[in-house]
């Protein structure tokens, strides 16, 4: 039988059974949707948070007080106890280092805002005026924090854009006074950038001196020291010359951990390039449940189709051939069901990608991936049907008995 | 043509023996019009399944143009059957999606012959069994007899030498039935083996040669 008769046959026998042919495209197109549309999900949660990395700033390595061994975030840089505080001093004395441009102390807590009677719970930020070019963050009223000593005190604030909506809903928030505990900040500014950034959420803010946040919190240890340095292609030599600088200051002891933009960049590709594969994985599973389908109403096909199998072979076809018949039936069912699959994948993530800010992107590989898979499930499910029918008994077969 | 020699086969059917067809010996010329007759269970279907490799023999030699068929593997005897055999049904056995001239182009196609010499040979055919108005019609469009012809035209597209028919007026009013069997004799005038099961002594009349069955074994073999 030609390769062109063999499709031309499996085709009008498929279009023939046209409630159960378009029951095993639409378990393939499902299966392989369901590829498209969690491998987008994860990729789309990878340039989320890779976005959120470089919407950071450039050329930024961050401080944080405590050692690791390995370049990720452990728990105990998120807050353990750590021998040496980390300390504005500290962030001071890189300032000297050639390499660095601009560094930024912060404290990071939670507090309670207040005005007249309306009260809020929010972030707290202590921050030096550097924080504005190093996030590259601007005021869209109003001035940026005082460029003050980092060690001096100052009763202002500059708040974000929802903050200042929600506690001074029918006036401009600058120049207004506000509580923080019993301590009273004069608004200077009002945030002008949008969006989260490393779990804050910039509109949600408010920024003070960082000595004054050291005050409220009664500590002298910094969250971290973002450190901007001079060149993107100077990043290791920055991050040694932190290292020494620090392990100089505290007694020889190296009990920091200093990552480059670029190392959290490719910690968090590598984890959510894992998550995107074992989306992947999970949706494969209904591809196989697919190709189970598929072998059960094939299995019904060949059993109602007994005469045809047993007439075939009467005209001389030879079980190699009838096999093939019936796998070529179930590739040609695989093949279209992924197609339609993809489609529909890639349409709905394109829908997803047009209302939500989330870059849902399904990578290639995983449209390659699936619909290998779809297919190499029609073969594999499809060899044991197809077998039966070339090993049924041409009698019995017409007969229609079996 | 045909030479069987001892040739017996056996069913289990549950705990027993059932013996279709036992010991026969035959032999059929070519170009010969044999009818098989017997009642149901006398082993007459067996004995064309036999002859037409559709089913082997339990025990027995069965020689065609004097090549031992029941040596032959699967694939070998697929090629005699498609190659040397013709076969008619009582239910026709049309493939109901496929139009008449592509049901007769069927064996052509699983013997990968090119699509144009296919096209005209079954053209042909069908023209020669007086269908040439009816090649585009599926199955279901035709009548029992009209259907019956197209199977004819199926059975001889590949040129057989041998056509096996079983009780091929068996679904046919007494009209088309004739016509088919008109269609049957004139091929077989023209050289082809003919062999008919049936149980209508009116058809087995017709043939030149009868045999007669009875529980697996020949009760009497006639030439008129």
């Amino acid at each position: 039988m030609k390769a062109g008769d063999l499709l031309a046959f499996a085709t009008q026998s498929l279009l023939r059974a046209r409630m159960r042919s378009s029951m095993m495209l639409l378990a393939m197109a499902i299966g392989v949707a369901a590829v498209v549309m969690l491998t987008a999900l994860g990729e789309g949660a990878r340039r989320y948070v890779t976005g959120e990395f470089s919407a950071l700033g450039t050329n930024l390595v961050v401080v944080f007080p405590g050692r690791t061994e390995t370049g990720g975030i452990n728990p105990g840089v998120l807050g353990g106890d750590t021998p040496r505080d980390l300390t504005i001093a500290d962030a001071e004395s890189l300032l000297r280092l050639p390499t660095v441009a601009d560094a930024a102390p912060i404290i990071v807590g939670q507090a309670t805002i207040s005005v007249g009677r309306l009260e809020r719970d929010t972030t707290l930020m202590g921050g030096t005026r550097s924080i504005f070019a190093v996030r590259r963050w601007g005021v869209r009223q109003g001035e940026l924090l005082p460029a003050i000593r980092w060690d001096q005190t100052a009763s202002v604030c500059v708040i974000g854009a929802n903050l200042a909506r929600e506690l001074f809903p029918h006036m401009s928030a600058v120049g207004q006074w506000l509580r923080v505990g019993e301590r009273r900040f004069r608004v200077i500014g009002i945030i002008g950038s949008e969006g989260r950034s490393l779990g804050f959420d910039v509109q949600e803010l408010i920024l003070v001196p960082v000595a004054t946040a050291e005050a409220i919190y009664n500590r002298t240890s910094l969250f971290r020291i973002l450190v901007q340095a001079r060149s993107p292609d100077e990043m290791q030599r920055t991050r040694t010359d932190i290292v020494e600088t620090l392990k100089a200051r505290h007694q020889g002891v190296e009990d920091v951990t200093v990552v480059t933009q670029d190392a959290l960049l490719s910690t968090f590709n590598a984890i959510f390039t894992v998550l995107t594969l074992a989306l992947g994985a999970i949706a494969t599973i209904s591809l196989l449940v697919a190709g189970v389908l598929v072998m059960n109403v094939m299995l019904v096909a060949v059993s109602q189709r007994t005469a045809e199998i047993g007439l075939m072979k009467a005209l001389g076809a030879r079980p190699g051939q009838i096999t093939r018949l019936f796998l070529m039936e179930a590739v040609l069912l695989a093949l279209c069901g992924s197609l339609i699959g993809v489609t529909v994948g890639e349409l709905i993530t394109w829908a997803v990608r047009k209302t939500l800010p989330f870059d849902a992107v399904a990578p290639t590989w995983a449209v390659v991936f699936g619909v290998v898979v779809a297919i190499a499930c029609g073969l594999i499910f499809g060899i044991l049907p197809a077998r039966r029918a070339a090993r049924l008994d041409p009698v019995l077969a017409l007969a229609g008995k079996v | 043509m045909i030479e069987l020699r001892h040739i017996s086969r056996f069913f289990q059917v549950g705990g027993e023996t059932v013996h279709a067809l036992d010991d026969v010996d035959m032999t059929i010329e070519s170009g010969e019009y044999v009818a098989v007759m017997g009642p149901s269970g006398s082993g007459k279907s067996t004995l064309l399944n036999i002859l037409g490799l559709l089913d082997r023999p339990t025990a027995g030699t069965y020689l065609l143009d004097g090549t031992n068929t029941t040596d032959l593997d699967a694939n070998a005897q697929a090629r005699v059957r498609g190659e040397k055999v013709g076969f008619i049904f009582q239910t026709f056995h049309l493939v109901p999606r496929l139009t008449a001239l592509e049901n007769v182009e069927l064996p052509m196609v699983l013997a990968s012959r090119p699509g144009a010499e296919r096209r005209a040979r079954a053209r042909e055919l069908l023209a020669g069994v007086g269908l040439a108005d009816r090649m585009d019609h599926r199955p279901d469009q035709l009548s029992g007899g009209q259907r019956q012809r197209v199977a004819i035209a199926r059975a001889m597209v590949m040129q057989p030498a041998l056509l096996l028919a079983d009780e091929p007026t068996g679904n046919l009013d007494s009209g088309s039935g004739k016509e088919v069997l008109d269609v049957l004799e004139k091929l077989n005038a023209a050289g082809l083996t003919l062999i008919v099961v049936t149980h209508d002594p009116l058809v087995g009349a017709r043939a030149r040669r009868r045999i007669n069955m009875r529980d697996g074994k020949v009760l009497e073999d006639v030439r008129r």
